[in-house]
């Protein structure tokens, strides 16, 4: 599912083992939990979240199976990974995703809802995927894609072409902060880049904050919102 | 006035003749008309590419049918007629189910412009034409919805003073530079309309579905959306 690392000062989240790693209940709960851990650790507001996986996925999105099986599930996923994400964009400490592997759809999200996306270079790739699998974008996914893409033309290329984007491709569109030759030199580049903040200092607990009023508009969605016409899947399946 | 052709999964809607193709009430009704047609006969992989004969794309409001109204109330009533009727036009535009590209033969100003801007992409000639927002050179305030649609599709603080504070004549380069248009490599009429039909194939070789298509479009500017009374989310039926 997940495990959780520390290392010095860093927290390494990790999504763990060979599978798509689809955010069904369970890993959403899982993660929950560890975020929460991590938060409450006393250490926490002079930390980092270094949030990485193993194998060919970071996340490949929602469990699509499951809720073509019980549709009342796709709210439910959703539900918590607002709320997932609304932890994340409270969590008092930066936040860096070393993508490694393919984000797909929620997948993405969650990847870009880090303060720093550092990216492997020679394989895999960002992909709002919704317009090939036929799935309505939630409009606090749109939110979080305002925040994090800066260019109209960017986010229309990303949500409505559905691009595959590579880490280099990435780079030059803002969704990436910078893009390495392989896994491993991704993760490591994660972890001197989350030493080097600790060593700027400050304080956690402002941090957050602050990133809270940044992202205002996303948690003004994440939070309390009332949305009836949820995503529902037309297909099953990835075309991965 | 304007006709709409078929060509293959392309629609063409061309402004036709060689004036200004300004915006009598006439021709807003024709091209509301025209797009409504489009949709109609809309199916997977189908596009829509705007163009028009000339030196002009559209010079904006017919200003002089407005003064012809015989006193200063009668042009500022024609004026806002005009106004009030060209917004389903740019809403048309936004809940079309294909894919839609501007392919601007020539000069584009004011109401002009904001047809074009209205299109999910925007080619132009390198050579010929440029882009200008008349209205702080007229003492014409701008429309709500002109405003909104600025601010969805150009993401700069310094492009959007360039483009409606300045008074500029923004030519292929510059507009390419400021995120207004997405390619100015053309020399010619027929480049840039081989252009869009290029990128329309590419498109339409998707066979994306229309109407998730529009939806998502739709969700990716709700501001301008909430503004054109567009409903920005589908409530779409589970595949059962």
């Amino acid at each position: 599912m997940c495990s959780l690392e520390k290392r010095d000062r860093l927290f390494i989240l990790k999504l763990t083992g060979d599978g798509e790693h689809r955010l069904n209940p369970t890993l959403l709960d899982s993660l929950r939990s560890t975020i929460n851990k991590i938060r409450s650790d006393p250490s926490s507001s002079k930390s980092v979240l270094i949030t990485t996986s193993d194998g060919k996925f970071f996340s490949n999105g929602y469990d699509l199976a499951l809720a073509e099986s019980n549709p009342s599930l796709s709210v439910l996923m959703d539900a918590k990974l607002r709320s997932l994400i609304a932890d994340l964009i409270s969590l008092p400490m930066p936040t860096i995703a070393a993508v490694t592997g393919h984000a797909s759809a929620a997948g993405c999200i969650l990847a870009m809802s880090h303060d720093y996306v550092l990216m492997r270079r020679d394989r895999g790739f960002l992909y709002m995927s919704e317009l090939d699998i036929e799935l309505i974008v939630p409009a606090w996914f749109m939110a979080v894609i305002r925040m994090k893409i800066g260019s109209p033309a960017a986010r229309r290329d990303v949500i409505l072409t559905a691009a595959k984007v590579t880490a280099d491709v990435g780079v030059k569109m803002g969704i990436v902060d910078s893009a390495y030759d392989s896994a491993v030199e991704t993760v490591e580049a994660a972890v001197k880049l989350g030493e080097e903040i600790i060593k700027r200092g400050g304080d956690g607990h402002v941090y957050g904050k602050m990133r809270e009023t940044l992202l205002r508009e996303v948690l003004s969605h994440t939070i309390g919102e009332d949305e009836s016409g949820l995503s529902v899947v037309r297909n099953t399946g990835s075309k991965l | 006035m304007c006709t709409l052709e078929k060509r293959g999964d392309l629609f063409l809607l061309t402004l036709t003749g060689d004036g200004e193709h300004r915006f009598h009430p006439d021709t807003i009704a024709t091209i509301l008309s025209l797009l409504e047609q489009a949709k109609s006969q809309s199916t997977r992989g189908s596009i829509l590419i705007t163009t028009a004969n000339g030196k002009f794309f559209s010079n904006g409001f017919d200003l002089a049918w407005a003064q012809t109204a015989g006193s200063k109330t009668g042009a500022a009533n024609r004026l806002h007629q005009m106004v009030e009727s060209f917004k389903p036009v740019v809403a048309a535009l936004l809940d079309l189910p294909m894919p839609t590209i501007a392919a601007l033969n020539g000069h584009a100003a004011a109401a002009g412009l904001m047809l074009a801007i209205s299109h999910d992409y925007v080619f132009m000639r390198k050579d010929r034409g440029v882009l200008y927002m008349s209205e702080v050179d007229i003492g014409l305030s701008m429309p709500d919805y002109f405003s909104a649609l600025v601010r969805a599709k150009i993401g700069t603080s310094a492009a959007r003073r360039e483009l409606l504070l300045s008074g500029k004549k923004i030519r292929g380069e510059e507009a390419v530079g400021l995120g207004i248009v997405d390619s100015a490599a053309y020399d010619s009429e027929e480049g840039v309309v081989e252009a869009s039909v290029r990128l329309g194939e590419k498109l339409a070789a998707k066979k994306w579905s229309g109407e998730v298509y529009a939806s998502i479009r739709k969700s990716l500017y709700p501001e301008l959306c909430g503004i054109l009374g567009l409903e920005a989310r589908v409530f779409a039926t589970p595949k059962l």
